[in-house]
């Protein structure tokens, strides 16, 4: 396994680069928004990314209250983790497409505002594993991670079923696209779903890594008594 | 035209800045272990 990481590393780079030409090359111009709609290339597939993970958070998450398992646990605090960085460049790449287009940086619309609730929910689960020393953080930050998935159906629904600001959705739901844009859209979801797994594989490798260190040390401490007589 | 590299930069601004933190977190616990073997 040690060895197809650099593998599927320098394919996902090939990857990106491909994915990055596509969307600034490739892709037509959108004939009102101009150039600025390129940012949808990045901030769809990041948004679609960020919704895959905490999704795998959800089931990961459940798994672990019913069966105890420290892998779906780790699985769980990895995807939570990485869903908010992608989550992260969803807030920040929207606004800045916005600005341009709308005139606006943000407004308090129910896609907006649920997205930064997602965010935030995730946010505080990170939190909460890391300052947390109950022994019930899993399950607590378990429990959490389940309330806070209801809120990806409401973000994902809420251009369907609510007034808003923010454009119909590209695929079903009233929204239509050009098919080459499609297509652009669709290496770019590719490209950022096999970083987002490289980045999850790296940062699951560092969560084994810390509960050795927190394993070791709870040895130490139990040893240390008996070597201090 | 500027938006859009503002964008694409910002993005991966985030990524690395995150890739930073998990290697630099990965070697710290990496020496904490080895340490903690040492003893």
């Amino acid at each position: 396994m040690k060895k197809a990481f650099p593998i599927l590393a320098i394919l996902t780079a090939g990857l990106l680069s491909y994915a990055l030409y596509e969307a600034l090359v490739v892709a037509p111009t959108e004939q009102t928004m101009g150039d600025v709609q390129r940012i949808f290339y990045y901030h769809v597939p990041s948004a679609w990314t960020a919704f895959l993970l905490f999704t795998i958070n959800f089931v990961a998450s459940v798994i672990y209250l019913i069966r105890r398992s420290p892998r779906a646990d780790a699985v769980a605090v990895v995807t939570a983790e990485v869903g908010v960085v992608f989550c992260t460049v969803v807030l920040v790449t929207g606004p800045l497409w916005a600005r341009p287009v709308w005139g606006i940086w943000w407004t308090w619309d129910v896609r907006l505002t649920s997205t930064l609730v997602l965010w935030l929910i995730y946010v505080s689960y990170i939190m909460l594993r890391r300052f947390s020393t109950s022994g019930q953080t899993p399950v607590l930050a378990a429990a959490l991670a389940v309330f806070g998935a209801l809120d990806v159906p409401l973000v994902y629904f809420s251009i369907w079923y609510f007034r808003t600001q923010h454009p119909q959705p590209v695929i079903g739901g009233g929204g239509s696209i050009d098919p080459r844009m499609m297509h652009v859209l669709l290496i770019n979801w590719l490209a950022f779903s096999c970083f987002a797994f490289l980045i999850c594989w790296s940062r699951y490798r560092l969560e084994r890594l810390r509960r050795d260190v927190e394993e070791m040390q709870s040895l130490e401490s139990l040893l240390e008594p008996r070597s201090a007589r | 035209m500027n938006f859009l590299y503002a964008a694409y930069a910002a993005t991966w601004i985030i990524h690395i800045a995150y890739l930073a933190s998990v290697v630099n977190r990965y070697g710290r616990l990496k020496k904490e272990l080895n340490n903690l073997k040492g003893k």
